[in-house]
C-alpha cells in the first residue's frame, strides 16, 4: 500500500537560502511566506512503514501539530548541532492524537493514543542505557543506533515515519491511551504539555518565586499552565507579542503579561531592581525574575540572561537557535537549566491536565496535507494571527 | 505707558490669530464672536536693577537690612530658584547671578565665609554644572562649583531635618544646611502668582515626605485656582509650613519679578498683539515660520532652548517672605491680569515648546497634560475661563517622545498607569508609593539627571482639578493614540475639534480663546 505523507528532503541551498532570508531582521516578518515557499518539504506517494519488530503498531493520525522545532526546521534556523541526529527523507510531525490499526499489549487495536514521540533504547531494540534505565529516554545516548535509523524522535527518523502523514508507526512504550472525555483538539496538545511539565520540574522553581516567561506561543502558555498546576510560584509574569497570547496567558494564571517591546522596564517594576544600559548591546536588570523560562526559539534566551536576579534560574525550553552573550550567566551566577521532550510522569500527568485546563479553541487551524504551504505559513504567523496551534488532519483531501 | 490687559471680540476684521503649536506656531482664523484674552503689554524694565537690588537689601520689608543681619562665623545659605524659572530661561546675566553677586559682597563685607549655595530644585532634576553656571554666573560658578554650589537632595536622609508639624499635622522637612543656618537667603524669580513667597523654603528644599501633604489630588482639586494663592488649598498648607518655618528659621527672601518680553527681538511678533504687527514683524513671521519648519526636529528644539527670553526685570523686593510676597504678587498682576467678562462654553490655549520640566529637554505627553490641564487652564482667578462641563481645544502635537535621562518614571508611568487607569485618585492610591519610593527612581534622581520618580504622579494631579471641570479635552493636530492613551481627544483641525466639541457645548458656543504667551492670567468675573 502507498499512502500520502510530507516528506522532508534535505536541499543545502534550500537550507541556506531559508536561513538567510528568515535570519534578516525584514525577514523575520516576511518569514512564513517565505518558508512556506522555500520549505524543502514535499507531497509524495509513498510506501507505508513497515512495522520494525514486535511491540509496534501501525498508527492513523487524527491530528498532528505543527510545532516550533518544526518551523525551525522548515526555515533552516535549528542548530546544525541536530543535524546528525536525524535521517533522511523522513515524515515530520511529533505532536500527535491518532487510532492504532494494531493489537498490542494493554492496547487494544483502535485505541485514540497520544505519541511520546521520543525514540529511546526500548524502541530501538538495545538494552536500556542509564538514562533510558532510569525512565529518563529524553536523555539517551543510543538515538543513533539499535534497529531503527537515527533519530531523536518519531517525525526525525526515516524508518518511523511522522505525524504529517496518513500513517507512521510506533512503539507500545511510545503510546499513551487517551480517554473519552479529552477531544482530538485537546490531545494534541498533550505532547508539548508534557514537555512544559518537564521542563518546569526540571527548574525546582522556590515556593513565591517570581516566575518570567518569555513567549506565549503554545510552549510559553503551556508553561505558564504547568507552572500553576505543578509548582507554587509567586506571580508569573508573561512577555507575550500579541493580543491574544496576553489574554489566553491571563486565563492560565499569568499575574502580569508584558508587551515584548519594552519588556525589561515593565519587569523591573514589578521586581525591582535597576535597569543598566550598556553603550553597546540591550539593557539589562541587575534584579529580575528568580527563574525565567524561555519559550521562544530566538532572542528569548538573551532576554532570559539579561532579566534573571543574581543566583537565579534560566530554562531553555524552547529549541534555541541563536547566539548568546553569556557573561550574565558568570556575572550572575545564574543557572542554565535545559528541558528537552519529557520523561517519568510528565506524560499522564500532561493528559490528566489537559482534561481539567482552559484548552479549548487552541487549535483553530486545521489543514489537509495538501495545504502544507499554507499551514506552515499560517502557524508561522500564528501570534500575529491570533491562533494557538496549528494542525494538520490528514484525513482531509 | 503700557496699555492693560484687553480682551478682543472676533470680527470680519480680525485677522488670524497667532497660536503656538509645540515647537512651532501658526495662525488661525477664529470664529466670529470668539473672545481673545490678552495680557496687559509688556511693562517696562527698571533702568537700573543693580541699584534696585541695593536698595531692596538696603531696606528690606519686615526684616532689618540685610547687612544687619549678616556677620563673621554666622553661617550663610544662598537658595535659588532651579531651572524650573523663568519659561523661557532669560538672556545672561541671570537675574538670580545679580542678585547672588550682591549678597555675596554683603556677606564678604561682614566677613561671613561659611556660605554655600543651594539651587531649591526639590523633586526636580538636578541643574547640569553648565546650567548651574548660567543661573549664577561665572564668578559665583568658579568660587562656589563644586563644593559650596550644589543641588538639593530631597532623598539625602542625613541632610534632611525635619523642622516639625503644622497645626494640620503636615511635616515640614527640609535641606539641612539650609535649616541649620544663622540664614536662609532665597533668591526667587516669580513668574506666576502661584510661585515664591511661603512657596520657595518650603517646597523648593523639602523631601517628598514633606511634599505630599499638598501635592496631591484634594488638595489640587480644591485649588481654583493654583495660581490664585487665596482660593488654593496648595497654598493655605504652603502657608502653614511657611509660618512654622518662620518659627525656626530665619529667611531673607528676595523676589524679583519680570516683563512680559519672552521672545527675542527677531521674533518681537510673538510679544505683540496681530492687528498691530507691522511690515517687519510679517517678514519676520514668515521667515521665522519658515526656517522652523525647514530644521530638522532636533535642531529645532535645540534652537528653541536656546533662545533666551530678553526680560525686564519689574520688581526686586526683599525682606520677610510673609511680607515680600504681597508686593511681588501685585507686580506679577499688574503685568498678567486681564478682566474678563464671564466663562465661556470652549477655552482655547495654543501650547509653547516649553513648560517648567522640560527646560534643555523634551515637552513629553505628560508634561503636555500639565501645561495644559493644570499650568494653563489654572491662569485664572475667580472662576476657569470654561464653564463647568466645557470644552478645552488646546493646540499641540503631543508627540510620544520622552527624554530617557530626564524623565524615566514618566515613561513607566505612560506606558504602565495610564494605559491602566487615567483617574488621578486611582493613579494616586495604586501607584504613589510605588513611583515614590522606587530604588531605581531616587538612584537617578540622586546620580542621574532624572526628575524624581513621584513626578509625573504630580504632573498628573496638577490637571486634576481641569479634569473633574471640563467636559472634553481635544487636541488640535494632537497625536491620536498618545492623547488617546492619556484619555484625550485628537483632531486635526480647529473645525474638527468644534465639531467634535458639538456633543458637549451644542453648534453655536461661546469660545475664548486665552492668547499665551506671554503670559495672560484671567480674572474671570
Ligand atoms: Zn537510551
Amino acid at each position: 500500500m502507498k499512502q500520502v505523507a510530507l516528506e522532508y528532503h534535505r536541499s543545502v541551498g534550500r537550507y541556506l537560502a531559508g536561513r538567510a532570508i528568515t535570519g534578516t531582521r525584514l525577514g523575520g516578518r516576511a518569514a512564513g511566506s517565505v518558508a512556506a515557499g522555500l520549505a524543502p518539504l514535499r507531497v509524495v506517494q509513498r510506501p507505508d512503514p513497515t512495522l520494525p519488530a514486535s511491540g509496534w503498531t501501525r498508527v492513523r493520525p487524527l491530528l498532528s501539530g505543527i510545532c516550533g522545532s518544526d518551523l525551525g526546521l522548515l526555515t533552516g534556523r535549528n542548530s546544525p548541532y541536530l543535524a546528525s541526529l536525524v535521517s533522511m527523507p523522513f515524515v515530520p510531525g511529533h505532536e500527535v492524537v491518532g487510532e492504532t490499526l494494531d493489537e498490542l499489549d494493554g492496547l487494544p487495536r483502535g485505541s485514540r493514543v497520544v505519541l511520546d514521540s521520543v525514540l529511546g533504547c526500548v524502541t530501538r531494540g538495545l538494552t536500556p542505557c542509564a538514562s533510558c534505565a532510569a525512565g529518563k529516554h529524553g536523555r539517551c545516548d543510543n538515538i543513533t543506533t539499535g534497529h531503527l535509523a537515527p533519530g531523536i524522535q518519531t517525525g526525525y527518523c526515516a524508518d518511523t515515519g511522522g505525524g504529517w502523514s496518513r500513517q507512521f508507526v510506533a512503539h507500545r512504550t511510545q503510546l499513551h491511551a487517551v480517554p473519552d472525555e479529552l477531544t482530538d483538539e485537546a490531545a494534541v496538545l498533550v505532547e508539548p504539555l508534557a514537555c512544559a511539565i518537564h521542563a518546569v520540574r526540571r527548574a525546582d522553581v522556590p515556593t513565591d518565586a517570581t516566575v518570567l516567561v518569555i513567549g506565549a506561543g503554545t510552549v510559553g502558555l503551556l508553561t505558564v499552565l504547568a507552572l500553576r498546576a505543578f509548582t507554587k510560584a509567586g506571580p508569573i509574569m508573561v512577555i507575550a507579542k500579541h493580543a491574544r497570547q496576553r489574554e489566553r496567558a491571563r486565563e492560565l494564571g499569568a499575574t502580569e503579561v508584558i508587551g515584548s517591546d519594552r519588556a525589561l522596564r515593565t519587569l523591573r517594576r514589578k521586581t525591582g531592581g535597576f535597569v543598566v544600559k550598556p553603550e553597546i548591546g540591550e539593557e539589562f536588570l541587575l534584579g529580575g525574575a528568580d527563574v525565567s523560562f524561555d519559550c521562544t526559539s530566538g532572542s528569548g534566551l538573551t532576554t532570559a540572561t539579561r532579566a534573571t536576579k543574581a543566583g537565579g534560574t534560566v530554562v531553555m525550553a524552547g529549541m534555541p537557535n541563536t547566539d548568546v552573550d553569556l557573561t550574565p550567566v558568570w556575572f550572575r551566577e545564574l543557572t542554565i537549566v535545559g528541558g528537552y521532550a519529557s520523561s517519568g510522569e510528565d506524560f499522564p500527568d500532561a493528559i490528566s491536565l489537559a482534561q481539567d485546563a482552559p484548552l479549548g479553541g487552541y487549535v483553530d487551524a486545521v489543514y489537509s496535507l495538501r495545504r502544507w504551504s499554507e499551514a506552515i505559513q499560517h502557524a508561522t504567523s500564528a501570534g500575529r494571527l491570533g491562533s494557538m496551534k496549528v494542525v494538520f488532519n490528514p484525513r482531509l483531501d | 505707558m503700557s496699555r492693560p490687559g484687553f480682551v478682543l471680540e472676533v470680527d470680519e476684521r480680525t485677522p488670524a490669530l497667532l497660536m503656538h503649536q509645540g515647537e512651532g506656531f501658526r495662525l488661525e482664523k477664529l470664529p466670529m464672536g470668539s473672545r481673545v484674552i490678552y495680557p496687559p503689554e509688556s511693562l517696562p524694565g527698571l533702568r537700573d536693577v543693580d541699584e534696585e537690588i541695593r536698595k531692596a537689601l538696603a531696606a528690606p520689608v519686615g526684616r532689618p537690612p540685610l547687612s544687619e543681619l549678616l556677620y563673621a562665623g554666622m553661617r550663610l545659605t544662598i537658595v535659588f530658584d532651579d531651572l524650573s524659572l523663568p519659561l523661557p530661561q532669560m538672556q545672561t546675566p541671570d537675574i538670580r547671578q545679580r542678585v547672588i553677586e550682591h549678597v555675596l559682597e554683603a556677606a564678604a563685607a561682614k566677613g561671613v565665609d561659611d556660605v554655600e549655595l543651594i539651587a531649591g530644585n526639590a523633586l526636580h532634576r538636578r541643574m547640569t554644572p553648565a546650567e548651574l553656571k548660567r543661573t549664577v554666573g561665572d564668578r559665583v560658578y568658579r568660587s562656589f562649583f563644586p563644593h559650596h554650589l550644589k543641588n538639593h537632595d530631597a532623598e539625602d536622609k542625613e541632610n534632611l531635618k525635619e523642622i516639625g508639624h503644622t497645626r494640620h499635622g503636615e511635616v515640614v522637612e527640609i535641606n539641612r544646611r539650609a535649616a541649620e543656618s544663622d540664614l536662609i537667603v532665597y533668591v526667587n524669580i516669580t513668574l506666576t502668582p502661584m510661585s515664591g513667597g511661603p512657596k520657595s523654603v518650603s517646597v523648593g528644599l523639602a523631601s517628598y515626605r514633606s511634599l505630599k501633604h499638598h501635592h496631591n489630588v484634594q488638595t489640587l482639586r480644591n485649588s481654583k485656582s493654583f495660581n490664585d494663592p487665596p482660593n488654593s488649598a496648595m497654598h493655605h498648607s504652603y502657608n502653614r509650613m511657611a509660618a512654622l518655618l518662620a518659627e525656626n528659621v530665619n529667611v531673607f527672601q528676595i523676589e524679583t519679578t519680570v516683563n512680559n518680553d519672552m521672545f527675542p527681538k527677531q521674533m518681537d511678533f510673538l510679544n505683540k498683539r496681530e492687528w498691530e504687527w507691522n511690515l517687519k514683524d510679517q517678514a519676520a513671521f514668515l521667515a521665522v515660520r519658515r526656517a522652523n519648519e525647514l530644521v530638522p526636529p532636533a535642531k529645532r528644539r535645540q534652537i528653541w532652548h536656546r533662545t533666551a527670553a530678553p526680560y525686564g526685570i519689574t520688581g526686586v523686593n526683599a525682606g520677610a517672605p510673609e511680607d515680600v510676597h504681597p508686593i511681588t504678587l501685585k507686580n506679577v498682576l499688574r503685568q498678567q491680569l486681564t478682566e474678563v467678562n464671564g466663562p465661556s462654553d470652549i477655552g482655547i490655549w495654543g501650547l509653547p515648546y516649553i513648560c517648567p520640566y522640560n527646560v534643555n529637554s523634551i515637552m513629553n505627553p505628560i508634561l503636555v497634560m500639565s501645561l495644559s490641564l493644570g499650568y494653563l487652564f489654572n491662569m485664572y482667578q475667580n472662576q476657569p475661563i470654561v464653564r463647568p462641563g466645557g470644552v478645552a481645544i488646546f493646540y499641540h502635537p503631543v508627540p510620544n517622545e520622552f527624554h530617557s535621562v530626564h524623565h524615566p518614571s514618566y515613561i513607566d508611568f505612560f506606558e504602565e498607569v495610564l494605559a491602566e487607569t487615567t483617574d488621578p485618585v486611582a493613579i494616586e492610591t495604586k501607584f504613589e508609593e510605588q513611583f515614590a519610593t522606587d530604588p531605581w527612581y531616587i538612584h537617578l534622581y540622586r546620580n542621574s539627571y532624572a526628575y524624581h520618580g513621584v513626578h509625573p504622579l504630580y504632573m498628573w494631579y496638577w490637571g486634576a482639578h481641569a479634569l473633574e471641570h471640563l467636559g472634553d479635552v481635544i487636541f488640535v493636530g494632537g497625536d491620536r493614540k498618545t492623547t488617546e492613551r492619556m484619555g484625550f481627544r485628537s483632531a486635526s483641525t480647529l473645525q474638527d475639534a468644534l465639531e467634535m466639541a458639538r456633543e458637549r457645548v451644542g453648534s453655536s458656543p461661546t469660545i475664548t480663546y486665552q492668547h499665551t504667551p506671554p503670559i495672560a492670567m484671567a480674572d474671570v468675573r
